[in-house]
């Protein structure tokens, strides 16, 4: 039984693009060892080259659903495979598609042992995250939200640092009590919202208050530690220092995606009034992260965990958009999360890069690399700057149209927000002048070698992505308008909210911005078809 | 499209420079040089196209929507624009052409040529901006040039730091510029100039509440409250006190790069941004006060620091602030077209002054301190004599551009009221310690024995062609420069104060203003030709003073104990404390808690029948023994 706001299309798009990693991983079992680098390289590729033509097909007039399928699973109770895209996780399936070939390319070397065995452990990883991003039922999107722990467990665990087992450990129960909770409250949705498991049906349920603010803090706590918000970080650092390269590009660019997703997705539409109730707490949250995160940063010495603690700052700012809950904030919000990935993901692969050479993460013993390594340099440099919101570059789109966001909803947290943006440049900039600049060590001077051609094809991608976000982010936000359009309708609360802590002025700009689109949403959505194979007509944009 | 070339050919020359770079290497001028060259012939094309008055605007591209945000990137040429656009492109060709000679043999070569470009294209975008956000987002990139620039030599640890500190002091000031903006969208639905200037008198009776978060009450007009925050923007590109601490440390870069960046434009973007603002600050009495003082105060700084310098460079770079104060005040005082006068004929001098201070410093294999200078008018005539343009200019004497730009500003604020009368007298003040500082210079340097290294005073010869021809033309500006008409040319822009030219008390002005900058160069003269032992008697008289001017009145270390120490120590506790020892302990106490009750619960596990056995009797004790009790 298709759903209402879905559009079909004749080819299981999805499910390739899902899957075709997880027989990449099955491959890989069969093949030698010297062969199995260049069949996950293939293999990702494919999987990237599949989503663009999704991306020429996709149709950004429309709020529902694209390239959808649905399958019975299980009918009693009825649980389905269902899956399908929007404007929101669009964007998040190409950045990870986009990502996990580069990942590849940076295990090359790095790797050494089992490399069949880790090169499908990433695959598995790639299937499990874009079936996160797919889902549209419930139970398939916990079990692929449950095996995306997995392998992540495994690359820290096994090819990770000297401490990996505490890391992994640690990451592994942190997310699992998050993931219990979750589990939880899908349950408590199942039976408050009609005995059914389907996404999209949950979204247009009027769940009671009380039984929202129940919900509220179990999504909250899974979520919240995926972001990380603080004050549930304390296990990125850790898993990022023990993990590989790989591991941290995908842990940052993609799994820290995972709990801000979840709150678009699932807390804004489906808990409007809990959101509304604790949205000033949210919001304290990410302003909390935002410079907490920050000064983390400013105070370490090893790189990876100066990059781990700039997450946090960097994913206060998307929680900040998403609970400025206007267009601005959770467009800017979206475009965060795919310039953190990019970012975020080439800082750690330049890291991984230093420490094939240099055996170092630490900043003291990685001085002056402009001199023996200028490419590397050059990046190292364009990257910072990118993490660091320079305009022109990815990174100030998102944060300029979160801080617009959060602007139109409260001046006063704005400034606080703007703060932040001063210390990445103290924090990064520090960074540089002793890792890009500075005089090199003695033993460094010598024998150090500038990125080869396949690092150089590694960054290649990223940096072009830096600058033509940064130039014309246009093409992606374009995805993003009536899908964000949808999701802030929906949370607009459908009864009276039990509190409400914004000033007069505040809340006065906050409710004109968001009724336009709630009246649009009425007109544009209610009405479809059940059967909605053939595409609706392009929408007056 | 014409116009857009004028930004475009610089962009181009930075990627080809930027991407071939080393294969380019020694050639990068051969790139660069003729691509500025074409944008100063499009600009002066330009010049005679806005002549009519008329607007040009060329649209380029949509840059970003959401909701009801639009941004577009576009050019808008007014005179104003017009007038910078010739600035900046000749200040650039002269020092794209010094940078050939200057540069020679450095490495990096090619690398500075890319970055001279971007900076061009980034400032010609910036001048030519049609909404506050392309605006901004060339403000910040005019400051990553400077940053990348300021870093060249960036094995020297002063000048990796100096970077560092150029780009966060301007991030401190873009902070106020960007929450600005945020403020100008919300109070205007839309970023556009001729969309926001045209609403902004609807605006003037809005307040905000400014402590409204925390449930007080201190209502502010919102235009005032705009103009304020952009002015913080403005504060920290155009060094004005208290951001100007980066400035001087700036001149850890490369000469030419002082001069382009660092004197003749970017610096002045502050400057042309509250003159391009002027429709907004003209409605705020209140702003307009605040950047009036602000001006004055550094001005005052600017000169009194520069007084005791012993770098070369840095008395300079002490005097690009203080005339950087004159044109912020003289914007204050609703004088904007005396404030962009000075900046034009400013950025001819001050370009030059560093030039030649350049071509000095390259005579003598780059020494900067002046004590070890002298006596070098025979060496480098070309070199002396330009300077000595420069600096009179410099100094307001008379017939120079300067003098007419400066005298421009002074009489404005005399006829600005009270308020005007006071900054007006500062500012005749600052024109003595001008004159005596700029002379000082000339003397020590260039008159009286040499003090030069032994080893460099034998060959000690004026630098190459390309280096010596832009100092010429700079020299032939900075007196031109005054005869151009050039307040005229800007009235229907910003306004004109004409009228106030033929007042007695204007003409007192000038006289006075005259009269003071010839005492400043007499004072140099018997204080650095006649007696030379006088200056360290003065010294030790008024050590204190002495003190506070050579230590640039401890700015800089008042910052290190208040805001930069702090922030440090506060990052190291929050980290050591709060993450490692409270949360990260809580999440690892979790975890020893459950392993704790798990090793507690397995000591009931022994696997032996009699301690089951015990167990299970002490159960039934307790059983019953509370069924007994309650």
């Amino acid at each position: 039984m298709p759903d209402l706001n879905v559009q079909t299309s004749g080819f299981p798009w999805l499910s390739v693009i899902v899957f075709l990693p997880l027989l990449g991983a099955v491959l890989l079992f069969f093949v030698r060892e010297t062969s199995s680098r260049w069949i996950a390289l293939i293999i990702s590729l494919a999987d990237f080259a599949l989503t663009l033509p999704l991306w020429s097909r996709f149709d950004p007039s429309t709020a529902r659903m694209q390239f959808h399928e649905h399958v019975p699973w299980i009918t009693s109770p009825s649980i389905n495979y269902s899956l399908g895209v929007d404007g929101i996780s669009f964007p998040l399936v190409l950045l990870t598609t986009f990502l996990i070939p580069l990942c590849v390319l940076a295990s090359w070397r790095s790797i050494k042992t089992r490399i069949n065995e880790f090169m499908a452990v990433l695959l598995v990883m790639e299937c499990a995250m874009l079936g996160v991003f797919v889902a549209l039922d419930f139970v398939l999107f916990y079990v692929f939200w449950e095996i995306m722990l997995i392998p992540m467990y495994l690359i820290i665990g096994v090819w990770g640092g000297p401490n990996r087992l505490y890391a992994a450990v640690k990451f592994f129960l942190y997310t699992l009590v998050g993931s219990v909770l979750l589990f939880i409250a899908i349950l408590v949705l199942f039976f408050q919202g009609g005995h059914t498991f389907d996404i999209l049906r949950l979204t247009q349920v009027d769940f009671d208050p009380v039984v929202q603010h129940w919900i509220f803090w179990a999504f909250f706590i899974a979520f919240a530690v995926k972001v990380p918000m603080f004050p549930f970080h304390t296990w990125l650092p850790d898993a990022h220092v023990e993990a590989p390269t790989a591991g941290s590009v995908v842990l940052a660019s993609v799994l820290l995606k995972m709990g801000a997703y979840g709150f678009i997705r699932f807390m804004l539409p489906m808990l409007p009034e809990a959101t509304a109730t604790f949205t000033p707490m949210m919001v304290a949250l990410s302003l909390v992260a935002i410079l907490y995160g920050a000064y983390m940063a400013l105070a370490q010495a090893d790189l990876k965990k100066l990059i781990a603690y700039s997450s946090v700052s960097h994913m206060g700012f998307v929680t900040l958009g998403i609970f400025a809950l206007n267009t601005q904030g959770i467009e800017g919000a979206i475009m965060q999360m795919v310039n953190h990935g990019i970012t975020t993901g080439a800082l750690f692969l330049c890291v991984g890069a230093l420490y094939e050479r240099t055996h170092s993460r630490m900043i003291a013993d990685n001085a002056g690399l402009a001199g023996p390594m200028p490419r590397f340099a050059t990046l190292l440099v364009i990257f910072a700057l990118s993490s660091l919101g320079l305009p022109g570059t990815n990174s100030f789109v998102g944060e300029f149209l979160i801080l617009i966001g959060t602007f139109l909803w409260s001046k006063a947290v704005a400034v606080i927000a703007s703060l932040g943006i001063i210390l990445a440049a103290v924090y990064l900039l520090r960074m540089v002048q002793h890792v890009a600049y500075g005089v090199p060590t003695e033993e460094s001077a010598g024998h150090l070698t500038d990125l080869n051609a396949r690092e150089m094809a590694t960054f290649a991608p990223l940096v072009v992505l830096v600058f033509w976000i940064g130039l014309f982010p246009n093409p992606l936000l374009t995805l993003m308008h009536t899908s964000v359009d949808q999701v802030i309708a929906q949370a607009a609360p459908r009864s009276p909210v039990l509190t409400h802590q914004q000033s007069p002025t505040s809340h006065r700009v906050f409710s004109t911005v968001s009724r336009k689109p709630r009246e649009k949403r009425d007109t544009q959505n209610r009405p479809v078809a059940p059967l909605a194979l053939v595409p609706q007509t392009p929408n007056d944009e | 499209m014409q116009y857009a070339l004028i930004p475009l050919l610089p962009f181009a020359a930075f990627l080809i420079v930027g991407l071939l770079g080393h294969w380019i290497k020694e050639r990068a001028h051969l790139v660069a040089v003729p691509a500025v060259l074409g944008s100063l012939l499009l600009s002066l094309a330009t010049l005679r196209d806005v002549s009519g008055g008329e607007t040009i605007s060329v649209p380029l591209y949509t840059w970003l929507t959401s909701g009801d945000l639009r941004v577009s990137l576009g050019l808008s040429i007014d005179r104003l624009t017009a007038a910078m656009l010739v600035l900046v492109t000749t200040v650039s060709s002269l020092v794209h052409v010094y940078t050939i000679g200057y540069m020679r043999g450095e490495r990096g070569y090619a690398r500075f040529f890319a970055y001279i470009a971007l900076f061009t294209f980034s400032m010609l975008m910036l001048v030519m901006a049609d909404n506050f956000l392309q605006l901004f987002v060339f403000w910040e990139a005019v400051g990553l040039c400077s940053y990348l620039l300021i870093a060249h030599w960036y094995e020297r640890d002063s000048a990796r730091a100096a970077a560092t500190k150029a780009f966060v002091v301007n991030r401190i000031g873009d902070f106020g510029f960007l929450l600005g903006l945020l403020l100008v969208w919300l109070s205007f639905g839309s970023l556009e100039y001729e969309h926001v200037f045209a609403q902004a008198a609807k605006l003037s009776g809005d307040t905000i509440n400014l402590l409204g978060p925390i449930g007080g009450a201190w209502e502010v007009s919102t235009l005032t409250l705009i103009c304020l925050l952009l002015f913080m923007g403005a504060v920290g590109k155009s060094a004005q006190v208290p951001l100007h601490v980066w400035l001087p440390d700036a001149m850890e870069g490369p000469t030419p790069i002082s001069a382009l960046i660092h004197a003749a434009t970017m610096v002045t973007a502050g400057v042309f941004m509250v003159a391009r603002m002027s429709p907004l600050y003209n409605l705020s009495p209140a702003a307009m006060d605040v950047v009036a003082v602000v001006g004055a105060l550094t001005m005052v700084l600017g000169a009194t620091i520069a007084l005791s310098q012993h770098d070369i460079k840095r008395i300079v770079a002490y005097s690009t602030v203080s005339q950087l104060g004159y044109m912020m005040m003289a914007c204050g005082l609703g004088a904007y077209a005396a404030g962009i006068y000075h900046l034009l004929t400013h950025g001819a001098f001050k370009g030059l002054l560093f030039l030649g201070c350049g071509s000095v410093i390259i005579a003598l294999h780059h020494e900067q301190d002046m004590r070890r200078m002298g006596g070098l008018k025979e060496k480098l005539p070309v070199t002396y004599w330009t300077f000595v343009v420069g600096s009179l200019a410099l100094a307001g004497f008379p017939l120079t551009a300067g003098f007419f730009s400066k005298d421009e500003i002074l009489v404005a604020a005399w006829s600005a009221g009270a308020l005007g009368k006071t900054l007006a007298v500062l500012g005749l003040l600052t024109v003595l310690l001008t004159a005596f500082y700029s002379f000082r210079l000339v003397f020590v340097v260039f008159w009286g024995p040499s003090r030069v290294d032994a080893h460099h005073a034998d060959h000690l010869q004026e630098p190459s062609k390309t280096m010596v021809v832009p100092l010429v033309i700079l020299a032939v500006l900075s007196v031109a420069a005054g005869y151009l008409g050039i307040t005229g040319f800007l009235a229907p822009v910003l306004g004109s104060n004409e009228s106030h030219h033929a007042t007695p008390a204007a003409f007192g002005v000038m006289g006075t203003a005259t009269l003071l900058g010839l005492a400043g160069i007499a004072a140099a003269y018997v204080l650095y030709v006649r007696s030379p032992g006088l200056p360290d008697r003065m010294a030790q008289h008024w050590q204190r003073a002495y003190r506070l001017s050579l230590n640039k009145w401890y700015v800089d270390e008042a910052y290190d104990r208040t805001v930069v120490r702090p922030t440090f120590s506060l990052a190291d506790g929050l980290w050591k404390r709060v993450d490692v020892a409270l949360i990260d302990g809580a999440v690892n106490g979790m975890a020893r808690a459950v392993a704790w009750w798990g090793w507690l619960m397995r000591l009931f596990q022994s696997g032996q029948v009699q301690h089951y056995a015990l167990g299970m009797m002490l159960s039934v004790v307790v059983m019953l023994s509370m069924y007994l009790l309650f």
